[in-house]
């Protein structure tokens, strides 16, 4: 008995300094060779996706009629965003309810394209409404009507949540 | 326990981390690359890489690349694929994406921090020889935040090259950068013993073992330290000197499991059998599927054997048999669950991934008992990269099939624009064509108009401003003046001086009015313009749109069909390949409980001897108990 519970400190002792490289015995070259495998798939699937990408583009928002609007905040922001809500011409045309993944990756200097849809050339109204929680708990919900003009050519149109006063929301032109 | 997996899962699942700010550091000018970071931020690195690799794409193809945003991002992007490949465990074509980086032409510090990723690369992809040939690439200036990162790699790969006095050196050197104190002093600690200079080692390890601090890592690599000091103490029967090494382990610890048992040893290497219980009894009560249990549900009997209680021992010999007896009968259904596939399912379950503590949780689910056996092997590199595999072929599938429908759907949108728009077109360019060719003949006027008022600038031409009526009294003092001419003998001076009267009127009119008409002319001109310029904007909006009007519905039939090849294609390779990796896990998770459960077994069969031996020694101390008391008797009568 003793010798098998020396053997069990033995063990345990060995286990403890190999631990770093410690794992099953299992089959290495059949998990290399499925890895690699499977980073080649990753990378027709990603080929496939930019490919698709450029078709859903030009059949559903070809440049001519496209807008696509998109949300970002200073870096170093500490409220929370809890929604945005974007109308176009009147018309609801993106909600989104954040994460806190999502608004860390804002906070951090990440852009969100919140929406991409089809104008005609010209002037539209768009209207900006944030909601969420101030650094100091309180809730707010601000808005702002804007006038964007469309012309030949993709509209890419930044909206910029800065804070929780009025007057926080701006555009950016991209 | 779970605290155990908790942080093994923190170790070994965590999504790699971003350098936040290699991508923020400078003012965003490209609104795609801002939202491959914001993907990249949240480890969404399918969508992140797709988003950046598109922009590189086009970036490389615009004839000015200075004039596009993506300009004044060009080396994060670059960079960024490779990180973010890194991250999707793509680590080929990161590879190859980090050294295109580090042979391109970048600033020193961003070049350093490529060869110190593509080392680290190497270094979990275990090529330490390509990732210290890597490190040695690193030259000048290296950013100040990876500074430390890059020095505890090197030590790490000269470990893993058997460069131990090396590796000591750079880690002595670490000893006091932030962050990596305990590390440092860990690796220091084992790099020293590992060169020979066991001393040193010890003592490195002694101080790791002591560092202040709570953060979880401080508090894990310190007791790490005191646990691989206490068992090495141990294995060279220096129980008096592990026993106090392994009390500084904390209790509530992930590693307090190993510390007790090894604490119980301490005190019974030195025949200190009742001290060894107290650690061992506390460990005994703990999750019996824990390998530390239920060694120390044997060594509990066991001491008590050691000090003559040999019925207490036998009972507990007993209960340890029941215990492992149940355990090994469950160990039988959990490998009989996982054959039948319900492992795979359990790990797939959407809910649980969204949840950081998704392993610990998974240990609750009623179809995964086997969950609690297979921690260790939960947490080894080799099971971690297969169910990320798997995981990741689970998704690809699901975009694959969602991608399939999007086809579905475009392609009924085509149809749809097709059958709108092919009857009413060619009604549509007959009216054009008509509407285009009145356009020409009126540009064409306006086209002459321009010239002649071009070259009377420079050649006065006062009858090309005469007006309609003037044009046409002119041409009447013409057919006149031919009337006179034919019957000028009949006429009189008296005509022949009125007809040139009124020419002269209408000459002087038209001179002495020139000027003016010239300007009236060219303000006409002007105003013509402004019409035209209108025109050719509706003219071109008619174009633009009726060339969308085609373009909404034709062309596509051959690209949708290429898709649906390769989409059809990467469905099939990924249905297999996520069927090999799913069964490399079975097989894996199989073996690692048969593993245990013919370890159990053999602890059974120690166990049954164990208690036999336990008996007889409690019947032959009864025996002569009984014989004691007897003979005491017989000498009292």
């Amino acid at each position: 008995m003793y010798k098998f519970l020396k053997a069990i400190v033995t063990g345990i002792s060995v286990f403890l300094f190999i631990l770093p490289a410690y794992g099953l015995e299992a089959p290495k070259e059949q998990v290399k060779g499925l890895d690699e495998q499977v980073q080649e798939i990753k990378t027709d699937v990603l080929s496939i996706a930019a490919e698709l990408n450029q078709l859903e583009e030009k059949l559903l928002y070809p440049s001519d009629t496209q807008v696509a609007i998109f949300v970002s905040m200073p870096q170093g922001e500490k409220f929370r965003l809890d929604a945005v809500d974007i109308e176009v011409d009147g018309k609801p045309v993106a909600h989104h309810l954040y994460t806190f993944k999502e608004l860390e990756a804002l906070q951090k200097g990440g852009v969100q394209r919140i929406y991409v849809g089809n104008v005609r050339t010209g002037e539209h109204a768009l209207q900006v409404t944030a909601t969420g929680k101030s650094e100091g708990g309180s809730d707010f919900r601000n808005g702002e009507s804007f006038k964007i003009t469309k012309n030949v050519g993709p509209r890419l149109v930044g909206v910029v949540v800065a804070g929780t006063g009025s007057n926080s929301i701006t555009l950016k032109d991209w | 326990m779970s605290r155990l997996i908790l942080i093994l899962a923190c170790l070994l699942f965590a999504t790699p981390s971003l350098a936040d700010d290699a991508y923020t550091s400078k003012e965003l000018k490209d609104v795609y690359f801002g939202e491959a970071v914001y993907h990249a931020f949240q480890g969404e690195w399918f969508q992140a890489i797709s988003r950046l690799d598109t922009e590189l794409w086009q970036h490389r193809r615009v004839d000015e690349p200075a004039l596009d945003t993506l300009h004044f991002h060009r080396n994060q992007a670059e960079f960024g694929v490779g990180d973010f490949e890194l991250g999707y465990r793509m680590h080929q074509r990161a590879g190859r994406a980090m050294t295109a980086v580090i042979e391109g032409n970048v600033e020193e510090p961003v070049r350093n921090d490529a060869i110190y990723r593509l080392a680290r690369l190497y270094f979990r992809k275990d090529q330490p020889e390509n990732a210290l040939h890597a490190l040695e690439r690193i030259r000048g200036a290296v950013p100040e935040t990876i500074r430390d990162d890059v020095e505890f790699l090197r030590g790490q790969i000269l470990m893993a090259n058997n460069r131990f006095p090396e590796a000591a050196r750079v880690f002595t050197d670490l000893q006091k950068a932030r962050g990596l104190e305990g590390f440092a002093g860990y690796n220091l600690g084992i790099a020293s013993i590992k060169e020979g200079k066991e001393q040193d080692g010890r003592a490195s390890l002694d101080r790791t073992g002591q560092i202040s601090g709570d953060t979880p890592a401080a508090l894990a690599i310190r007791d790490k330290s005191n646990l691989v000091l206490g068992y090495k103490l141990l294995d060279e029967n220096a129980g008096d000197k592990a026993k106090p090494i392994l009390e500084r382990v904390r209790l509530n610890g992930p590693f307090s499991n190993r510390a007790l048992l090894g604490s119980g040893w301490a005190d019974a290497s030195r025949g200190l059998y009742e001290r060894a219980l107290v650690p061992w009894s506390i460990l005994a009560e703990r999750e019996v599927t824990d390998p530390a249990v239920q060694e120390a549900m044997l060594a509990v009997p066991y001491a008590y054997g050691k000090l003559n209680i040999h019925g207490r021992a036998a009972l507990l010999y007993g209960k340890a048999l029941d215990a492992f007896g149940n355990e090994v009968d469950k160990l039988g259904t959990s490998i009989d669950s996982v054959r039948e596939g319900k492992f795979l399912r359990a790990l797939g379950r959407e809910e649980l991934k969204q949840d950081s503590d998704w392993v610990v949780k998974l240990r609750n689910l009623p179809e995964a008992p086997e969950t609690y056996y297979l921690l260790q092997l939960m947490a080894s590199h080799d099971f971690q990269e297969s169910l990320r595999n798997y995981l990741d072929l689970n998704e690809l599938q699901k975009k694959l099939s969602v991608w399939e429908t999007d086809l579905d759907a475009f392609e009924d949108i085509i149809g749809q624009r097709r059958a709108y728009y092919q009857p009413l077109l060619p009604g549509i360019d007959r009216a054009f064509k008509q509407l285009d060719s009145q356009i020409r003949l009126r540009m064409e006027q306006r086209e002459r108009i321009r010239k002649r008022l071009t070259a009377i600038l420079t050649a006065p031409r006062p009858d090309y401003l005469a007006t309609a009526e003037e044009r046409i009294a002119t041409e009447k003092i013409v057919r006149l003046e031919q009337a006179l001419a034919v019957h000028g003998g009949t006429a009189t001076a008296a005509i022949r001086e009125r007809i040139g009267r009124l020419r002269g009127v209408l000459a002087w009119n038209i001179s002495t009015e020139y000027d003016q008409r010239l300007t009236d002319a060219y303000k006409d001109l002007h105003d013509l313009n402004e019409v035209v310029d209108k025109l050719k904007k509706q003219y071109e909006a008619f174009v633009r749109t009726r060339q969308a009007a085609n373009q909404s519905y034709e062309g596509y039939d051959d690209v949708i069909r290429r898709e649906r090849g390769l989409i059809a294609s990467a469905r099939e390779k990924a249905k297999t390949l996520m069927a090999r990796q799913g069964e490399t896990l079975e097989t894996m998770a199989v073996d690692e409980l048969t593993r245990r459960r013919e370890r159990l077994e053999q602890f059974r069969i120690n166990a049954r001897f164990a208690i036999a031996d336990s008996y007889d020694r409690a019947s032959r101390a009864q025996t002569e108990e009984n014989v004691g008391n007897q003979t005491e008797k017989g000498v009292g009568q």
